[in-house]
């Protein structure tokens, strides 16, 4: 398997840029994760990787290999890619055997080699070899594009928001078995994707786009942890962001006065602190602040908590388990565990446009 | 033009196995490339063969002047020919419109007995070609003929073309629309008038247009039943004064009027949509009771299946049992059927092939320019037979006597006039086939060559020989165009059956009547297949 390298890729289609200056390097047997906002342009720059489209300027690279620089331009049926589109698009006059083998030779195909170890591969039965895409389920329909994709041993293997047709139990099981297929044949892959927790989940780097440009390119605890920018922060995860000042490390903000991980310098900020980080006590001691409950919701193992802060302070949210609930209308104290992350004040259109 | 499919209710989104392409895709997949040189000049052809009867019209009454045009036009004759020709469409029209909504609602939305079976009954008549149909009637009542008999006849032939597209419309409404006006506080009736009725709108208007345009386009059964129009009036012209200057005047006026009712229905069609919204498919509606109206219900059915079929019919079955074997010859049926298998072979064959390009481009390469090119290939469904016989007969012996008489000529006006139904059947054939599918064949290392024939051939087969089959009906059957282009000695089912039944042979002509019928019947069965596939027009 080779690596990926993105350098400088442009692309507009008409007067409308949809990619500007993307810069992108894969590992070479690794997962990663591209993630935006539909529109964001993920989708283009795929279909540029598997060269469907050219882009135009920049290079990318399998490997040592040139497949696109300066015009000249490897076709996609020569360029060695494993492309799982959304919904599989498995053809539909063939069965799951042909599907598989349809990238093998000729002789490779009446043989029907691989089909029992690719199904294997994708967690299948081996019996559904023998049946036709509408017999299949959706989660099932898209293992077998993963196979198709990986029988003729790609040199990268794309996948384009594969598991955005699944119904939600269906997702997270394709996903991992997903994952571990191509973790098991060491792919290099991309895939797209709009659904934070998948790319979070799955990847071993998620690369962040908005409006065409790349934001950030981190492993996943990174991105959650240390977003570029609100921005980040808000589309990767839920985030409760705060006015703050800050001093010798520490950020006095509506919270109370929180630790906050690598500050750098003093004066006005913005801080970040997540959900989950923000604990409801039943009142009384000194620490913490106090907030009214305005309303919860409530998904079994874990509830979200809106919380208007007392006296006339910002509304946030807390994440708690699902266990004993505060009523709406009462009044909780709030603390803070771990440490918050601060940017520098900023303007609110940053964040709007990610939203 | 007896079994004709309307283009324009067609772009069917058939059921397409979980392969939907995102939007996104499709446009930015026909961005990046242009029209193919080759496919773009093979479809400009195509689109041009098929716009030259109407080019020729349209120059030739330009190239005689007005003076001489006028002199031409404006005869009492002329008058009477138009009068004859507007009642009969109008009136025709209107009764198509009632017998085949009020049997739609039937069938659809009634709980009227044995609906499975109406349904068929109701579509067969479409199996009987109109001449055979008054030509069974005719044969049986002399007296059906004038005005009424014209009137009844061609009626009982044409309702089927309202009745698909209404039943088609009702089956795909969805039901949540009504109940939602019933939650709003709307009686039934009212329900009916402000939900269903607008709803139904396209489906009849396309319907009645379908009628008209095939109401002007009658040769055989209103040449039979002795009602003079402008098709009889052309081509009575032409056998008197041979592709005289007053034929293809007359095929003018005749072309004018098809416009006229083309742009009559685009006005009243108006802009609005009316698709389903959302995925999934519409629960079956709640059926209206019938009660004790059920017998009435069922009397009236009865009537119109009666006259439209068992008469016909009947009347076929007794000429058949009768006739007297010795005007039959075997020799002579078994010659004309495989005149007319063979030519019916041939047209199919050359049509889906011409329509390839034409359906490539407009579904693959999406534009202005290949919306264009599709469009102008469906003149053929609305020019009458005769006027594109006269334009190819008058052109042939200008320009290329050498093919005038000949084969090459006649299957150039079969593709022309059966266009339509090839490139319909191709569209959506192709859009089972979508490129989404290409990319991942090219991903996986297939060349384009072996990606069509691998991919999107096997995908594309069914499509194109239900389209091949619907031409090879219709050229069986067609009439009027083999009449003036056949080739001397070349006789069809449709030619010899017509030159036994005008000199009143009418055990001779029989035979070739059975045939025709028998081989509509699988056309006619495609036809509602595809009508009710097609229920989001």
């Amino acid at each position: 398997m080779t690596a990926l390298t993105i350098r400088g890729v442009t692309k507009s289609f008409g007067a409308t840029p949809v990619l500007e200056g993307i810069d992108l390097l894969v590992p070479a047997e690794s997962f990663t994760a591209v993630l935006g906002p539909s529109g964001c342009g993920k989708t283009t720059l795929l279909r540029l990787i598997a060269g469907f489209a050219d882009p135009d300027s920049g290079t990318i690279a399998f490997g040592d290999e040139l497949v696109f620089s300066d015009r000249r331009s490897t076709p996609p049926q020569r360029r060695r890619v494993g492309y799982v589109p959304q919904e599989g698009a498995l053809f539909p006059h063939l069965t799951v055997a042909d599907n598989i083998t349809f990238g093998l030779t000729r002789r490779a195909r009446r043989a029907g080699q691989r089909v029992a170890e690719l199904l294997d591969l994708v967690g299948l039965d081996k019996r559904v070899s023998g049946r036709y895409p509408h017999e299949l389920s959706g989660g099932q329909q898209q293992r077998v594009a993963l196979a198709r994709a990986l029988a003729p041993e790609p040199a990268v293997v794309l996948l384009d928001e594969p598991f955005s047709s699944l119904d939600a139990g269906l997702r997270e099981g394709t996903g991992r078995a997903v994952a571990e297929a191509l973790r098991a044949t060491s792919a290099t892959a991309v895939l797209v994707t709009h659904d934070q927790a998948e790319a979070l989940s799955l990847a071993d780097q998620v690369a962040v786009m908005r409006e065409g440009h790349l934001v950030q390119l981190d492993a996943p605890e990174i991105v959650y942890g240390t977003p570029q920018d609100q921005g980040v922060a808000s589309f990767v995860g839920e985030a409760v962001l705060l006015p703050a000042q800050l001093r010798d490390g520490l950020a006095e903000c509506a919270l109370g006065t929180l630790a906050v991980r690598s500050p750098s310098g003093d004066g006005p900020a913005e801080v970040l602190i997540r959900p989950e980080q923000i604990q409801l006590h039943d009142g009384g001691g000194t620490a913490g602040v106090d907030a009214r409950v305005s309303d919860v919701s409530y998904f079994g193992h874990d509830a979200s908590v809106r919380l208007d802060l007392l006296p006339a302070g910002p509304r946030v949210t807390a994440r708690v388990s699902g266990g004993a609930l505060p009523a709406p209308g009462t009044t909780v104290r709030l603390t803070v565990s771990g440490e918050a992350f601060a940017y520098p004040s900023r303007d609110a259109e940053a964040a709007a446009s990610l939203r | 033009m007896e079994l004709g499919t309307d283009p324009r209710r067609a772009p069917v989104t058939a059921g397409d196995g979980g392969l939907g392409v995102p939007q996104e895709q499709q446009r930015s997949a026909g961005k990046r490339q242009s029209y193919p040189p080759l496919l773009l000049v093979a479809a400009v052809l195509v689109a041009l063969v098929a716009l030259v009867p109407l080019g020729f019209v349209v120059g030739y009454t330009f190239s005689t002047g007005w003076d001489e045009a006028q002199r031409l036009i404006f005869r009492p004759r002329t008058g009477e020919l138009l009068w004859n020709t507007t009642r009969l469409t109008a009136g025709c029209v209107l009764l198509c419109a009632v017998i085949g909504t009020g049997a739609a609602w039937l069938v659809e939305r009634s709980t009227l007995p044995g609906r499975r079976l109406w349904n068929v009954l109701l579509v067969a008549p479409l199996a009987i070609p109109a001449f055979v149909n008054s030509y069974g009637w005719v044969s049986l009542v002399p007296a059906a003929t004038g005005y009424g008999g014209a009137l009844l006849i061609v009626t009982l032939s044409y309702f089927p073309f309202v009745y698909l597209p209404v039943t088609a419309t009702l089956r795909g409404l969805d039901p949540a629309l009504e109940e939602t006006a019933h939650a709003l506080g709307h009686t039934p009736w009212r329900t009916f008038r402000r939900v269903v009725l607008p709803q139904l709108r396209p489906a009849l208007l396309g319907g009645c247009l379908l009628v008209a345009l095939h109401l002007l386009a009658e040769f055989g059964a209103l040449q039979m039943l002795r009602f003079p129009t402008f098709t009889t009036a052309i081509y009575d012209q032409y056998q008197s004064s041979f592709n005289g200057p007053a034929a293809n005047m007359l095929a003018g006026v005749l072309v004018l009027c098809c416009l006229v009712l083309l742009l009559a229905e685009l006005k009243l069609r108006g802009r609005a949509r009316y698709s389903r919204v959302g995925a999934g498919t519409a629960r079956p509606a709640t059926r209206a009771r019938l009660g004790r109206l059920t017998p009435l219900a069922l009397l009236a059915l009865a009537v119109v299946t009666a006259l439209a079929l068992a008469v016909p019919l009947g009347s076929l079955a007794y000429w058949l049992a009768t006739g007297d074997s010795a005007e039959f010859s075997l020799d002579s049926l078994v010659s004309t059927t495989a005149t007319s298998l063979g030519l019916g072979a041939l047209a199919s064959v050359c049509t889906v092939v011409l329509a390839i390009p034409v359906a490539w481009l407009c579904v693959r390469h999406r534009g202005l320019l290949s919306i264009a090119l599709e469009r102008s290939t469906y003149f053929g469904n609305a020019l009458p037979g005769i006027v594109v016989a006269l334009a190819l007969v008058t052109i042939a012996i200008r320009i290329a006597p050498a093919v005038y008489q000949t084969t090459v000529l006649l299957v150039v006006a079969y593709a022309i006039l059966f266009m339509p139904r090839a490139v319909v059947n191709v569209r959506s054939a192709l859009a089972q086939a979508p490129p989404l599918l290409d990319d991942v064949a090219h991903s996986l290392g297939v060349t384009r060559m072996s990606t069509f024939r691998r991919v999107t051939l096997p995908l594309i087969a069914p499509g194109l020989g239900a389209g091949a089959a619907l031409v090879f009906i219709a050229v069986v059957t067609e009439l009027t165009a083999t009449l003036l282009l056949a080739p001397i000695g070349t006789q069809t089912l449709a030619t010899q059956f017509w030159s036994y039944s005008d000199s009143v042979a009418y055990g001779a002509a029989a035979p070739y009547a059975a045939l025709m019928v028998l081989l509509s019947a699988p056309a006619t069965y495609l036809l509602t297949r595809e009508a009710r596939r097609g229920t989001r027009g």
